[in-house]
């Protein structure tokens, strides 16, 4: 299969003209590695991650990239042989070294996996259990939000008959954006989806970027995927990571067109991965 | 049917077939032998309850005749005027086994917990075969330690749940009687410590496969450790997790050898958990070598039948409460 996106791709258009203008930081990465007990799957990547755009992780199998948005929530950490050394400062604080409850940090950064993993109840149930761990709320107030959060997943009117039927009767796709509106009904700052489309088919693909578009406007969104068409479709800015190494990081028109490094060429031309 | 349709179709190709003609058939007939030797095991499962079932339904009769529905309902339990009632076994085989799964399953979830989820995977084996070795160790091995290491110890204890358990106003009458050690309570004990390797197996191999997307999923938005087996894990498992504590109960219900050294084996009822009791297996393994008349005989085997129907509707009931639970998932109102 050829991946060379011949035309420029479409999303980027849309994207900030220059990157002169001033853009925030929202992920700042720096220095980090990352271990599987002995073996070093991540070295020395240092990245800034900016605020309401979608930055995309592109590179073959086994580059790091999954790795590397799992150190973004400290994910890693529920598994006691795997470490990260370095720092990932988000709003200035180090969530690396971070004392605070982990629980909190994760709040402010909302994950979404390769396959749908709505959770063993209800669908109203599946977004209202992350709201819960948070906030009070009454009755009245969890069906207004627990609503607001499916409409923003334009999947209200899919589900709105049966709310009380279980996560696991939806089709693949409806349970991925089900998953992507759990993310958000917390209200989190930046959204990390991990090939949230890999196990889709097109049609529920293009409803996900379709959302991830609608995303940015609110979150800071960061996107790992398989499929290099849309990276150049969805992101602003795309990420080349190559055997554990940041190898290129720029706008994502650039690096689908003129790449800077001989081995991001070769990959976004299928020469290799 | 199907094995006989294919061995239709084959005939013909292994009649085309110039070389090695016998080997599709062979074949064939190979796969039909295991098909019926495997239904044949599976049939013998099924003969044998059946004839356990009319066995003691044939022996246990003169008794239920004798006494009808009395022998259910009556308390009075007596050798020599030959007056034979079994409520206060069932009410100890029922208690006793109670008191093993509210020790049991809260445990059992925790060591399950702490293996598929917290233990640092060196740690892991170990704790593991820790608990299955649990499982090996003979019931009289347990009876003995709760007679004679376990009774003696709890007995110390038992004054301050009289003062201070004892004392409340109502549940107070479960807690009162002499501290002896044995009894209702130390058996219900020892027997949940017997049946915790049960569930606790089944718990851990059901946690360890909840896939790891979804726990993190949880974890991923905040959720602490408790939150996330409490209302992912457990959900996901449930139905596993039942039987489990089913299979648990089902030990409980029918174990002999430890309640024996332990319960006391008095029989009469009583309402305190510290007093001595009996349950149906306890009752028969003292008293089988003693039935000399054919009423006292019977009405030891009857007993043996409430208690395979007593596991019965254990079961059933675990059935019915998992319909239930995927039901109200399906459709809540």
């Amino acid at each position: 299969m050829s991946a060379i996106p011949q035309n420029p791709p479409a999303a980027s258009a849309s994207a900030p003209a220059s990157s002169v203008t001033t853009v925030n930081t929202k992920l700042d990465v720096r220095a980090l590695d990352f271990f599987y007990g002995q073996f070093q799957a991540i070295r020395n990547v240092s990245i800034r991650i900016p605020e309401h755009q979608v930055t995309a992780f592109i590179g073959p199998s086994g580059c790091g990239k999954s790795t590397l948005l799992r150190t973004f929530n400290r994910m890693f950490e529920i598994y006691p042989e795997q470490r990260a050394r370095g720092q990932v400062i988000v709003d200035g604080e180090d969530i690396l070294s971070s004392r605070k409850d982990v629980a909190l940090i994760r709040a402010k950064i909302g994950m979404v996996f390769q396959k749908p993993t709505p959770f063993p109840m209800s669908i109203f149930e599946n977004i209202a259990f992350g709201i819960r761990l948070y906030e009070k709320l009454s009755k009245a107030e969890m069906q207004a939000r627990v609503e607001g959060c499916l409409r923003q997943a334009a999947l209200w009117d899919e589900v709105k008959d049966k709310l009380q039927q279980t996560g696991t009767s939806l089709s693949g796709g409806q349970q991925q954006r089900l998953c992507i509106a759990r993310a958000v009904a917390i209200k989190p700052e930046i959204v990390l989806l991990d090939e949230p489309c890999s196990a889709l088919d097109p049609i529920s693909t293009a409803k996900v970027e379709e959302m991830i578009e609608e995303l940015k406007t609110d979150y800071t969104v960061v996107i790992v995927t398989h499929n290099m068409q849309q990276a150049a479709r969805v992101s602003d800015k795309t990420a080349f990571m190559y055997m554990g190494e940041l190898i290129e990081f720029g706008d994502t028109e650039k690096i689908f067109t003129k790449p800077e490094k001989k081995q991001t060429e070769d990959y976004i031309t299928g020469r290799f991965g | 049917m199907k094995a006989s349709e294919a061995a239709r179709d084959a005939q013909p190709i292994a009649a085309t077939a110039d070389k090695n003609s016998a080997g599709p058939r062979a074949r064939i007939s190979a796969d039909f032998l295991f098909r019926n030797l495997s239904a044949a095991v599976a049939m013998l499962v099924a003969i044998s309850l059946l004839g356990i079932l009319i066995a003691l339904w044939r022996e246990g009769w003169e008794a239920l005749h004798h006494f009808g529905w009395r022998f259910l309902v009556s308390t009075s339990w007596n050798p020599v005027s030959e007056h034979f009632g079994a409520l206060v076994f069932i009410v100890g085989t029922l208690i006793s086994s109670a008191i093993a799964l509210v020790i049991a399953v809260p445990v059992s979830f925790g060591i399950a917990l702490f293996i598929s989820e917290m233990a640092p995977r060196w740690l892991r084996n170990p704790v593991s075969a820790a608990i299955e070795l649990l499982a090996a160790i003979p019931s009289i091995i347990y009876g003995m330690w709760g007679l004679l290491v376990f009774a003696p110890w709890f007995s110390n204890f038992e004054p301050w749940i009289n003062d201070h358990l004892g004392a409340l106003p109502g549940i107070g009458l479960l807690f009162q009687g002499p501290p002896m050690g044995i009894g209702m309570l130390s058996a219900g004990i020892v027997l949940g410590i017997m049946i915790i390797p049960f569930i606790a197996a089944i718990m851990r191999d059901v946690f360890l496969i909840t896939p790891a997307p979804l726990k993190e999923s949880a974890y991923a938005m905040g959720a602490t450790k408790w939150e996330v087996a409490r209302k992912v894990i457990l959900p996901y498992t449930r139905t596993a997790v039942t039987g489990g504590i089913f299979l648990g109960l089902g030990r409980a219900l029918g174990e002999t050898m430890a309640v024996t050294f332990i319960i006391g084996n008095a029989n009469n009822l009583s309402a305190s958990l510290l007093m001595p009791g009996s349950s149906i297996a306890s009752v028969i393994a003292n008293e089988f070598t003693e039935a000399t008349t054919h009423l006292y005989k019977s009405a030891l085997l009857a007993l043996g039948l409430i208690l395979f129907v007593i596991t019965f509707i254990v079961l059933v009931l675990a059935k019915l409460l998992l319909l239930r639970l995927d039901r109200m998932e399906g459709r809540k109102a």
